[in-house]
């Protein structure tokens, strides 16, 4: 194993760039984690606009506001700008700030590359969001981008073709960076098992997205010469195979599922101990249970296609080998309890975000192992059930993590306790109105509301009603998010370098907050 | 708040739950997704119930001192096996119903289903309905009450049309009852998806593709569902109706629609006028050509060009008119009608299009459209 210790020069020494040059020209894995992070709240807030205009549109039958089209860009878009502006770019945000100083390191391996990464993004989504001021307007055949329908997009289809690639590369790059840190700078002693579950799940999200997005590449750029150089790929009238399509997008598609939930993993990994103050149980058991889903996930896509007519044993296999996704994720939810039981634990607002992401990520797992079975999919597949399926693995499961994140090592990054009672309120509000927002869309599924529709039936008016009260309270409140996040930046009650009286690791050796280059000397691991 | 929340309760519990539905199918997904729900909530409150525990005896504020124990090889064995064993139990009854549920074998008659922005075709394949072949789609009343704007009142919506907005046809499709009614699904445009939950499941429609599936309905009865496959803009208004009934009836029903077929052919033989095809046009237009290029001729442009003023439809040639309507336009939106309207309601439309909003193109009679067929 190398060192991080070697290159020490005079160089390194100097502090940040002032004014705004800072942050274009920046190579320091904390700046440009803090330009991930902004960036990822700012794709929040957007794609959270789109989906109070989806809630709005629903919240009662008839059409009131929007036309069918910007209905289906708006419910196309909230996913693209979610997934790939909001969430993934959030998780790269923790590993840069996180990653050098869970594992003694000074920066991430590859300074520049990094800025690359980060600075690819704004390029991506505003190429994306342009779509919308173009003739035809944004896209608006779902974000998976199904062929024949994704081809009748207007003006704008090369361009958000090409924010996807962007996106990807952007991705690729970033989990090249997180590889190469995590196998070559980690502190003398800090062996593989002994990292931070963060870094663990962080080291096999980074290859799983190596081995999709040019999958997903692929995917798309097919879609591109499908459209203006008539290959035909996937045009069975030319030979084709519009099926195919979906193969090779679900390959990219469900392990990105996992891309999106196993840095959470990590998250919650860190922060239940803390406040538990009791090790995490099962620390090997999680290491594998995590390579286990990796594994499991490049093997499950078509479940996403069981409707799509395949051969009865295609079935079988993909339904069965789902099915076993839940044996590993429940070793994981096991574990949490397990470090929560004979603990002495307090209730912070990061443990509060924790507990809810555990609760309710869980009732998502549940409803994807009703998903799992496959002639209960016919019936569930394409409705409301598998929004509120999905919301609740990616809102109160991905993004609570990231909430969680955010409240347990701001006081770390920015030197300054956040309001807590702030915290408080913001987690019960957000906790209340996301239940009212999703829980009763599996209702309206099961009751025969198909997904991504801006119309409906009288029957589903009310539960329709419910579920957008839920939004509007839900969007809202993360007014308070943002404005908590501003306030610690600004100031507040100075945070110990310890922060947490049960927090263990390398980042919490540090000073609150720390010095510009993490660990110029390597830490001693016990 | 909470007079919302129990409303719906207290209204229709029926509205929380999978439908039963009406088919030996639908019966066994939903005893199948009652299974596993349950098993869902007994490990839930097993889980939930250890964490609730706890949260409220080991909390700091109680004096609770932290255990160290961060391992135990046979807890991690024990959570591993018995979800296997669950899994296990679940995957035997779920394969015995999906194997019977992909078994199309031995049915008494063959209906093919073809899935149209944004509507349904049927042909009725064999038996004594085949040959019986037609266009499904919104019923008009509801198509205009779903415009922007045009009903801003749950409770009109509801007195107006009861439980069935947006899910009423004009042609619905009958099935007999007792009989195995064996499905084969494709497309002419984008995928579709043909879903009725009364039937338990639903089946994509895909173009160049052929899938199959089947049904028994023994209860005769009207059957409501949607396109669940996003389609495009108007994937939200592509209901499907199915009328089941029994044999009497659908032989009665077989009877007249052939009968309405034959005075079809027979149109078709002889010269229109042009106000008779204005006449006729104006539905077949409202139907099946307003959705994109707008009741106002205008279209949507750039995906969906105007009609008003359009110089192909002022050329005195109407051949390129005729052949756009009849194959499309490939890459673009624009489908081929030639196999989804007769000779007679192409004609119609042609001739509506062209002497409509400004336009003044001439009449084309459906003589001239079996030439160009």
């Amino acid at each position: 194993m190398s060192t991080a210790t070697a290159t020490y020069d005079e160089h390194h020494e100097h502090g940040p760039d002032k004014g705004l040059i800072r942050w274009i020209t920046t190579t320091n894995h904390k700046d440009i984690g803090t330009l991930y992070l902004v960036f990822a709240l700012i794709m929040f807030f957007i794609g959270g606009a789109m989906a109070m205009v989806i809630r709005a549109e629903l919240f009662q039958p008839g059409m009131q506001l929007v036309d069918p089209q910007f209905f289906n860009s708006m419910t196309t878009v909230h996913a693209l700008v979610m997934i790939f502006g909001a969430v993934m770019p959030a998780f790269t945000g923790l590993a840069n700030w996180l990653i050098p100083m869970m594992i003694g390191a000074p920066d991430m391996a590859l300074p520049r590359m990094n800025n690359l990464s980060f600075w690819i993004l704004p390029f991506a989504f505003t190429l994306l969001l342009s779509t919308f001021f173009m003739d035809g307007g944004g896209p608006a055949g779902g974000w998976t981008l199904y062929p024949p329908l994704a081809l009748q997009m207007g003006d704008g289809f090369p361009f958000m073709i090409f924010a996807i690639h962007l996106a990807g590369i952007s991705s690729i790059m970033g989990s090249i960076n997180v590889i190469v840190t995590i196998l070559n700078m980690r502190a003398p002693g800090m062996t593989l098992m002994k990292m931070p579950l963060f870094v663990w799940t962080w080291l096999i999200t980074a290859y799983l997205l190596i081995a999709t997005m040019p999958v997903l590449a692929g995917a798309v750029t097919m879609l591109l010469t499908d459209k203006f150089a008539g290959t035909s790929f996937f045009n069975a009238a030319g030979g084709g195979d519009p099926v195919m399509y979906q193969h090779i997008f679900w390959f990219f598609g469900h392990p990105e599922v996992y891309i999106l939930i196993l840095p959470a993993f990590g998250i919650i990994s860190a922060i239940v101990p803390t406040f538990a103050r009791k090790p995490l149980f099962g620390y090997s058991s999680m290491v594998y249970a995590t390579a286990s889903i990796a594994f499991l996930s490049f093997i499950v896509w078509a479940h996403h296609m069981f409707t799509v007519g395949m051969p009865v044993v295609g079935e079988l296999f993909f339904m069965y080998a789902t099915m076993m996704i839940a044996v590993p994720t429940g070793v994981k939810v096991f574990n949490w309890v397990s470090t929560m039981w004979k603990g002495a634990m307090t209730f912070e607002t990061p443990m509060l975000f924790a507990i809810g992401f555990i609760m309710m990520f869980t009732i998502g797992g549940f409803s994807g192992l009703m998903l799992a079975i496959a002639p209960a999919d016919f019936q569930y597949h394409d409705t409301y059930f598998v929004v509120a399926h999905f919301h609740y693995v990616l809102v109160t499961g991905a993004i609570y993590s990231i909430m969680a994140a955010t409240y347990y090592w701001l006081p770390k990054w920015t030197g300054n306790m956040y309001d807590e009672r702030l915290g408080k309120i913001h987690f019960w509000l957000s906790t209340i109105s996301v239940n009212v927002l999703f829980f009763p869309q599996h209702f309206l599924g099961l009751a025969g509301m198909p997904r991504r529709i801006p119309d409906y039936s009288v029957q589903f008016a009310d539960w329709n009603m419910v579920s957008s009260i839920g939004g509007f309270v839900f969007g809202a409140s993360q007014l308070l998010f943002l404005w908590m996040v501003i306030k610690a930046i600004r100031g507040g009650e100075k945070a110990s370098d310890q922060v947490w009286e049960g927090a263990n690791g390398l980042e919490w050796t540090l000073p609150s907050p720390p010095p510009y280059h993490s660990f110029t000397e390597a830490p001693a691991i016990k | 708040m909470l007079a919302l929340v129990t409303g719906p309760v207290l209204a229709d519990w029926g509205l929380l739950n999978m439908r039963e539905g009406v088919t030996s199918t639908s019966h066994a997904v939903h005893d199948l997704h009652m299974i596993i729900l349950w098993v869902c909530v007994a490990i839930g409150i097993v889980v939930f119930g250890a964490m609730i525990y706890a949260m409220f005896r080991h909390r700091k504020s109680k004096g609770s001192v932290a255990a160290q124990f961060h391992e135990s090889t046979t807890m991690e064995v024990i959570w591993t096996i018995i979800p296997i064993m669950i899994l296990v139990s679940m995957a035997i009854p779920a394969t015995k119903t999906l194997l019977a549920m992909e078994d199309t074998g031995e049915a008494d008659m063959t209906i093919k289903v073809t899935g149209i922005q944004w509507k349904w075709k049927y042909d009725y394949i064999d038996g004594e309905a085949a040959g019986i072949s037609f266009i499904s789609s919104l019923h008009p009343d509801h198509n205009s009450a779903r415009l922007l704007g045009a009903s801003r009142d749950t409770d009109v919506l509801r007195k107006q049309f009861g439980d069935t907005y947006l899910r009423e046809v004009d042609n619905p499709l009958v099935i007999p009852t007792g009989k195995k009614v064996r499905f084969l699904f494709t497309a002419a445009d984008v995928i579709h998806s043909w879903w009725v939950p009364d039937l338990g499941w639903k089946k994509d429609a895909i173009p160049g593709f052929v899938n199959e599936s089947w049904t028994r309905v023994d209860k005769p009865g009207i059957y409501r569902g949607k396109c669940a496959e996003l389609c495009g803009k108007d994937h939200g208004f592509m209901p499907i109706v199915v009328v089941a009934m029994a044999s009497d009836d659908y032989e009665a029903w077989v009877a007249q629609q052939k009968g309405s077929a034959e005075q079809a052919a027979a149109a078709a033989d002889k010269t229109w006028s042009k106000e008779d095809l204005i006449a006729r046009g104006q539905d077949v237009y409202r139907t099946n050509c307003a959705a994109c290029h707008q009741v106002n001729g205008k279209g949507l442009p750039p995906a969906f060009p105007a009609l008003a003023g359009n110089a192909i439809l002022n050329d005195g040639d109407a051949s390129r008119h005729i052949e756009t309507v009849m194959n499309g336009r490939p890459g673009t939106a624009m489908a081929a009608y030639r196999g989804l309207l007769n000779d007679v309601d192409l004609a119609a439309v042609i001739t509506y299009e062209r002497n409509t909003w400004g336009n003044d193109g001439g009449v084309v009679q459906p003589a001239d459209i079996k030439v160009a067929r």
